[in-house]
């Protein structure tokens, strides 16, 4: 580590997994001589990944607190799923109702972690260990141990649906494409730049400092070139896929409500230190339930999206989706000590996951040597992170390490 | 006497970026007590780290000659071996292992990896007593005080056949009398031939104890003075700050107003043995403009005082009046607290203050996001606009508000606590040690701020365990024992020996509550 990464800190680091994120993209096109960005993969991608992605944006809350993680998400996913499998299969409730129904029993089973580990005081390593084996428990009971199947078309939609076309055939360069799904590319784009001038405005007017325009440029034609290409890629392919603007709509709001909010701040500065934190006015047993209740809620997001996708409730659903999301929090820079960590990194860290998977799947590399290959990216990726820290953060750290250095 | 057991050349030691050591010289004589003086931040910890081989031979340059060898420790065992010990101002014991595992950690009796209890705690029990420890050895480590642990780390030095033993702030966290009873322990050492090195800030302590006194300034030895000369406590600070400090305490004319705080029969329970009383039926008053404050040794049941008053961040069965600007209050947690206009410094600013891998902004912004906030939503840039005119009022050196605060030094953390509470713009701060670990000039900005803030018509209420600092910087004492109140005094009829013989007739039950 240079002086300067240890000065830049945080930021650079997640820089550093965009930059790996990058390189694996770029490695994998090659090895798959370009399989691995064709239209259609592209919306398997998402597809395949959308739950992991739900899931860690909802764990990186819990991993905030302190490096608490949740184990029984895997079991709620399933939970959740065999809800909506009675509601709406078996008992043929409305869809719709069923959704909502099962986003309260999310809620609820949340708010029962939450309560044991934020008012009662049970680790939440056991905590959830036991919900793990509780609401896999429940899921078996409920559908008595079979899989319900075939859910109706409009549940389908949540998952593998794409949003309708405005026109039957439009063509851009020379190929079919997708009209509704380029105006929504467009549309981002032009919200993302607006919104960045805005801002900068704003500060002017208030006379707080600004950033370059130059910099300003060079971030705005990077993500705008980026999301333009994502966008009209899936126009070639369906279109806008309905769990790409869940996830749009996740991490957007999430994101918000880590770095911008009051709330947010106080789950990392529980993280940091706890007991400064209570010192310091942070009600932090009722940021503890919050946490774990949110997390509830996401894995029923999770549920209801994978159910939809597997087009069946099963009681083996979810099973180490747990483990999918805690390591990608990680990967994504998320300290496993709490009080750092982005939902812009979990969301990379999934990603990584997501394209090495797909990437090695395509090769035809067997899945029992990928496990091995996502083990030692996890176990790289925190080593990097932990490395670094003792860099830059605690002074006996810091000794220990450049001694190192000078003895080794 | 005369030989010179350690003899430190031309150390120079440097960090990416910065040179810690310059060219340190320090030479220590058989069966002295040589006391290490300078700001924080001036090289004394790295000096000592180098000596005991924390830093190993290589990784600085000059010579070490000890007992007339040159050494090369490489490790910390290496140095042990050849008698050197060094107590850190954070103890390293482990809270759950008893005295005498924690005497013999590293160092076991053990014959094949098989410990030998019996010698264990025969071997412990001497040890004990020679630093006049009377505990079992099987008791906890974390059911004994402050005081007894360092003890527990002087007999673990004793075990290890220490000839030169090197204390790095040994009495930060003792109060005076424990203090007092550690320092004549170094003197009873002296007689046996063993060489001590005290690092203090306590300027009082080093004349009590030392025979010479070693002066560092930024990485360089000053000066290095002898007892014998009758050393002036001004003397060695000017030595210290490269200048004349005539006065300690800033002067202040106080405004006294309107009482802010009134704690009427203040009682409190603890938290987990609820039987047991912290604080006895204590009545305070505070007003406007004023520095009050309280003395005690440690123990004595100041810092729960102002934590249960602090909207009962500590203690069970709190029972009591709390008064506001003369309004009944029931503050029943600490956001309330705070809203009521209530601020409490914490004594402990690295475990109960401050988020060390967090930002000076996110730090000094904690206690009161309301003011960056609308709606609960972060105004970024305000915050740091904030955050700057915060840095620059309390004089933090640091080049940008975005830094960790645990690459800050003593001071500077010190100074981004007080940020933190100055921040969220209380009425009554209630300071508990607010000058702890920090060197005599940071400690001198901490009082002009304290100055500042009671001229904006403030109450501050202090409590300090260093007497001179209470008598140089308050308006009224309180003396605290056990619990209870035991005096109230004015500034002109307070001294160090009223304070004191007030504590010992109290302790020895003369004074009946």
């Amino acid at each position: 580590m240079n002086k300067k990464s240890a000065f830049k800190g945080v930021d650079l680091k997640r820089f550093g997994m965009l930059i790996a994120l990058v390189i694996i993209i770029v490695l994998f096109t090659i090895l798959t001589k370009g399989l691995i960005l064709k239209p259609m993969n592209i919306g398997n991608l998402i597809n395949q990944n959308s739950y992991v992605v739900i899931l860690a944006v909802g764990m990186l809350l819990c991993i905030l607190t302190g490096g608490n993680i949740d184990l029984s998400v895997g079991s709620v996913v399933a939970l959740i799923g065999a809800c909506a499998g009675t509601f709406i299969i078996t008992l043929g409730w409305n869809v719709y109702l069923s959704i909502g129904l099962c986003l309260l029993i999310g809620i609820a089973v949340g708010a029962w972690q939450g309560f044991w580990i934020a008012y009662v005081g049970i680790p939440p390593f056991i905590t959830t260990l036991s919900g793990m084996l509780v609401f896999r428990g429940i899921t078996l009971l409920i559908l008595n141990g079979l899989t319900l199947a075939p859910f109706p078309d409009a549940y389908q939609q949540l998952s593998t649906g794409f949003l309708p076309d405005l026109v039957e055939s439009f063509t851009l360069f020379g190929g079919k494409s997708n009209l509704l799904c380029i105006i929504v590319g467009v549309l981002a784009v032009v919200v993302f730049c607006v919104a960045q001038l805005m801002n900068n405005a704003n500060r002017k007017r208030k006379g707080y400092e600004c950033e370059t325009p130059a910099a300003m440029a060079v971030k705005m034609i990077v993500v705008s070139a980026v999301v333009l290409w994502v966008f009209y890629t899936l126009a070639q392919y369906r279109g806008v896929p309905t769990v790409l603007i869940i996830l749009a709509v996740l991490v957007l709001v999430y994101s918000f409500f880590t770095q911008n909010t009051v709330r947010g701040r106080h789950l990392y500065a529980i993280g940091g230190n706890m007991k400064a934190a209570r010192l310091s006015g942070v009600r932090t047993k009722q940021m503890m339930f919050f946490a774990y209740t949110n997390m509830g809620f996401i894995a029923s997001v999770a549920g209801l999206v994978f159910a939809a996708r597997l087009n069946s409730a099963s009681p083996v659903a979810g099973q180490s989706f747990e483990m999918d999301a805690i390591a990608s929090c990680f990967i994504g820079g998320a300290s496993a000590y709490g009080g750092t960590g982005t939902v812009g990194g979990a969301l990379i860290g999934a990603l990584i996951m997501g394209v090495l998977n797909n990437g090695m799947s395509i090769m035809g590399i067997s899945s029992n040597a990928q496990q091995v290959v996502k083990g030692l990216v996890l176990l790289i990726a925190v080593a990097v992170d932990v490395i670094g820290k003792q860099q830059i953060q605690l002074p006996f750290l810091r000794k220990r390490s450049s001694n190192r250095s000078v003895s080794g | 006497m005369g030989n010179i057991i350690l003899k430190m050349k031309d150390i120079t030691k440097e960090f990416p970026g910065v040179k810690a050591l310059d060219r340190v010289n320090i030479e220590v004589e058989e069966g002295e007590i040589h006391a290490l003086c300078g700001e924080n931040g001036a090289g004394k910890s790295t000096l000592m780290n180098v000596l005991s081989g924390i830093y190993p031979y290589g990784s600085y340059e000059g010579e070490i000659i000890y007992q007339g060898h040159p050494c090369r420790f490489k490790t910390i065992k290496d140095s042990e071996r050849e008698g050197i010990v060094i107590i850190h101002q954070e103890l390293a014991l482990v809270p759950y292992l008893s005295i005498a595992e924690n005497m013999f950690l590293g160092n076991e009796c053990a014959r094949g990896g098989v410990i030998n209890w019996d010698e264990t705690y025969q071997k412990s029990a001497r040890y004990m007593a020679m630093v006049g420890l009377h505990e079992n050895p099987r008791t906890l480590i974390k059911d004994i005080g402050v005081g007894k642990q360092q003890l527990v780390e002087i007999a673990k030095a004793l075990a290890k056949n220490v000839k030169l033993l090197i204390l790095d702030e040994p009495t930060s966290s003792l109060n005076e009398s424990d203090a007092k009873k550690l320092l004549d322990l170094l003197l009873s050492f002296k007689k046996e031939g063993i060489s001590s090195i005290i690092i203090s800030h306590k300027l009082n302590e080093i004349s009590y104890c030392a025979d010479k006194i070693t002066v560092i300034r930024d990485g360089h030895t000053i000066e290095t003075l002898d007892q014998k000369d009758d050393i002036s406590e001004e003397r060695i600070i000017k030595g210290m700050v490269g200048r004349e400090m005539t006065n300690r305490f800033p002067p202040r004319t106080p405004h006294i107003g309107e009482v802010s705080l009134e704690v009427r029969n203040w009682t409190v329970y603890h938290p987990i043995y609820t039987e047991r009383k912290v604080v006895d039926d204590v009545s305070i008053t505070l007003r406007a403009g004023e520095v009050v404050g309280i003395a005690g040794l440690m123990g004595a049941g100041r810092t729960e005082l102002c934590m249960s008053v602090f909207g009962r961040a500590y203690g069970s069965s709190i029972s009591g009046e709390l008064r506001i600007h003369g309004k009944p209050v029931h503050l029943r947690d600490i956001p309330q607290a705070i809203e009521a206009g209530l601020a409490y410094v914490t004594e402990d600013r690295k475990g109960d203050g401050l988020i060390l891998p967090d930002s000076i902004k996110h730090n000094s912004t904690m206690a009161r996001p309301g003011f960056i906030s609308r709606h609960g939503v972060i105004d970024k840039d305000l915050e740091t606009m904030r955050a700057k005119e915060l840095r620059q009022q309390l004089g933090i050196k640091t080049p940008t508000v975005e830094q960790l605060v645990g690459n800050l030094s003593g001071g500077n953390q010190q100074k981004v606590l007080v940020a933190k509470w100055i921040f969220a713009q209380p009425d009554i701060l209630l300071m508990d040690e607010p000058t702890r670990g920090v060197d005599v000039g940071a400690k001198y900005e901490i009082y002009e701020i304290i100055n500042d803030l009671v001229a904006q018509g403030k109450s501050v209420l202090m409590v300090s365990s260093e007497l001179p600092e209470i008598l140089g910087m308050c308006d009224r004492i309180y003396v605290m024992n056990e619990g209870r109140m035991i005096a109230e005094l004015d500034r002109s009829e307070a001294s160090q020996e009223s304070i004191m013989s007030y504590i010992m007739q109290d302790s020895k039950g003369e004074i009946g509550a």
